[in-house]
């Protein structure tokens, strides 16, 4: 059953009626296939990008939609709900044009950010390291101004679609000093001295490249500095607090099928002679499943709403991301206690959202983070 | 510049389920997704393309129901220019020869038309004939069931496909009426920057009387036919099983010879 939505007008219908309708005729039929095969979803991205939707919260003069984050996020759960790996590919794509966006400089918009929102470029977001993951601001790579350029030696892990993209929004360190001394590069994918390691062998979202970042000498010109030298950190947990809410947004997506699969099981699956819908023990499964997914959207909503009217949201993105992505993984953990021994076979794909479902309580800042957070603006009452 | 008008309708979501009302066994709209006819997708695709490779215009005409507005932008959205809806309670139940009898009128209304482009049939009624009856009604040549559609100069050629009859092609001036086939084309999806564009884009919406069709003509009760009840499908009966006992092929090919499918 398609998610209920109260949208705000009729081409925010139409833009939700569009990503479905993308999410159903190309997206899911092929995600099982992608997923086994560890094939990155290339062409769908671009088609995503053809169709606007690589942009979508971005001005409209540099090729953006202009939509609020209320509606760009619904848009986005649409697209998880058919395909988990190109719904956070999206999030993270629309992350990675953040900085650019909102600290690029007039004449540095004019030049990326059409392609980028237009989706010819794919990007991707490059902040941790092996050893600065939680700790972000321990980060070490390191980029030594050398006339127009900067010369950037260091490693950068868990970039998703490393590898893949044509850009990283990259975090590095221009100063020793701590948290003051990190600035923000916009670095092309092509550049010498930049390459990907080997993609990491994950439990899920296979379809999805995530490998590190290995920067030799890389020259990447000064031109491609975003901000301030030293507003990187700055730079880096803005944009994260809008792309949790992205990931809250894919969650509760991933959520949504895996309780569309439920019911669509337990509505046929008969045992007893009675359909196994009809057992309390089941429909109270599936309750409380609906009761997690239409929640988490609930929240995730009212952080987007106070973004869009320019309120803080830092605490309630947080909060709609811990929330969302722990509701996710009991949800399609619970979707593989509904479908039984069926649910933990490949023929259906539950156990695949199960999977899927692990990471994004790990990623763009772990569920402990959220809690630290959300804790920080209580201490500070 | 050619002028296009592709005829399209809102028609049940073929994924959800589609049944026919209670009360007088016309369709029952609230009971599933609407949407764009997607046979009317490769009508105005194709239309869209002919624009694309010189000049035109191209106009989206519907008769349906207010929601049927829905299916319009979404045509709009995918780069038709303008739309004609024509939308009265009068038309609620109309059967095919009036429905284009009011597709007929609509047209009469709009300058110049060069060509008119259809779907072969609808997904929901497919009674198949509404492209045949508006071309005699407006007494343009009719070049149906075209799975290739070509525009050179002031003719038009389609390669016809039917069943049993192989490919036919047929050639006539324009002004003319085209019927595609789902073979035609694979429709575009609409962008969000189209999406914003259709917004703006005009749609005319016309009553009967404005097309100075009496409400009297059209209708259920002014219907030639009428359905008096409906059952649905069966299930599906279990095939013909062949076991392979070394005379498999031999076997097949005897039930294949048999069913005249070779």
């Amino acid at each position: 059953m398609p998610a209920e939505r109260t949208l705000p007008n009729t081409e925010a219908e139409d833009l939700i009626a569009l990503a479905r309708e993308i999410a159903r005729e190309e997206l899911a039929p092929v995600a099982g296939e992608f997923e086994q095969a560890h094939r990155f979803p290339r062409e769908q991205f671009r088609l995503l990008g053809k169709s606007g939707l690589l942009g979508l919260p971005y001005p409209e003069r540099w090729g953006g939609g202009d939509v609020p984050y209320e509606v760009y996020l619904q848009a986005l759960e649409e697209i998880a709900s058919a395909w988990m790996s190109v719904g956070v590919g999206m999030s993270v794509h629309t992350m990675s044009c953040f900085a650019l966006a909102y600290y690029g400089t007039e004449q540095q918009r004019d030049r990326w950010l059409p392609d980028m929102l237009s989706g010819q470029l794919l990007g991707a977001y490059a902040l941790s390291e092996p050893h600065a993951g939680s700790d972000a601001a321990a980060l070490t790579t390191r980029a030594e101004p050398d006339g127009e350029h900067y010369v950037v030696n260091g490693t950068k892990a868990w970039i998703t679609h490393g590898g893949e993209a044509d850009y990283y929004t990259t975090m590095v360190r221009t100063d020793p000093d701590g948290s003051k001394g990190i600035s923000c590069l916009l670095v092309d994918a092509g550049t010498d001295g930049l390459s990907a390691a080997p993609p990491e062998q994950k439990m899920g979202m296979t379809a999805s490249t995530t490998a590190q970042l290995v920067f030799s000498d890389a020259r990447v010109e000064r031109e491609r500095l975003i901000g301030d030298e030293g507003s990187g950190l700055r730079i880096a947990l803005d944009s994260l607090a809008s792309g949790r809410l992205g990931i809250a947004a894919c969650s509760v997506g991933l959520a949504q099928a895996a309780l569309d699969e439920a019911v669509a099981y337990a509505t046929q699956r008969t045992q007893f002679g009675t359909p196994i819908i009809d057992f309390q023990g089941i429909e109270f499964l599936l309750a409380d499943m609906a009761a997690a997914v239409e929640s988490s959207r609930a929240t995730y909503l009212e952080a987007a709403r106070r973004k869009d009217r320019g309120l803080p949201f830092g605490r309630q993105a947080s909060i709609a991301k811990l929330v969302a992505t722990d509701s996710a993984m009991k949800v399609t953990t619970d979707a593989v206690q509904v479908l039984g021994g069926a649910g933990y076979t490949r023929d259906f794909p539950v156990e695949r959202y199960m999977r899927e479902a692990k990471v994004p309580q790990i990623f763009e800042g772990t569920n402990q983070i959220q809690r630290m957070v959300i804790a920080r603006e209580l201490r500070r009452g | 510049m050619t002028n296009i008008v592709v005829l399209v309708k809102q028609v049940p979501d073929t994924y959800s389920e589609r049944k026919l009302t209670e009360t007088d066994h016309t369709l029952d709209r609230e009971s599933a997704d609407a949407v764009l006819d997607e046979i009317n997708e490769r009508a105005v695709e194709e239309a869209l393309k002919i624009k694309e490779a010189g000049e035109g215009e191209v106009t989206v005409l519907c008769v349906g129901p207010d929601r049927a507005t829905d299916a319009i932008r979404k045509a709009l959205s995918m780069g038709a220019d303008k739309a004609v809806h024509v939308s009265d309670e009068a038309l609620h139940g109309s059967d095919l020869v009036a429905t284009s009898r009011v597709i007929a009128a609509a047209i009469g209304k709009l300058d110049s038309v060069d060509l008119v482009i259809a779907g072969n049939e609808a997904s929901d009624g497919r009674g198949g004939a509404v492209p045949a009856v508006v071309a005699e009604l407006l007494g343009l040549p009719q070049l149906t069931h075209a799975h290739h559609l070509a525009v050179e100069g002031s003719t038009v050629k389609v390669d016809r496909e039917t069943a049993d009859e192989g490919i036919t092609h047929l050639e006539a001036n324009l002004p003319a009426l085209v019927s595609v086939t789902e073979k035609i084309n694979e429709p575009r999806y609409p962008s969000f920057k189209g999406i914003m564009a259709a917004k703006k884009k005009p749609v005319e919406t016309y009553t009967v009387a404005d097309l100075g069709i009496d409400a009297g003509e059209v209708g259920l009760t002014n219907a030639w036919s009428a359905v008096q009840s409906a059952s649905p499908k069966p299930p599906r009966q279990a095939g013909e099983r062949v076991e392979d006992d070394g005379e498999g092929g031999t076997k097949i090919a005897e039930y294949l010879v048999g069913q005249k499918l070779v």
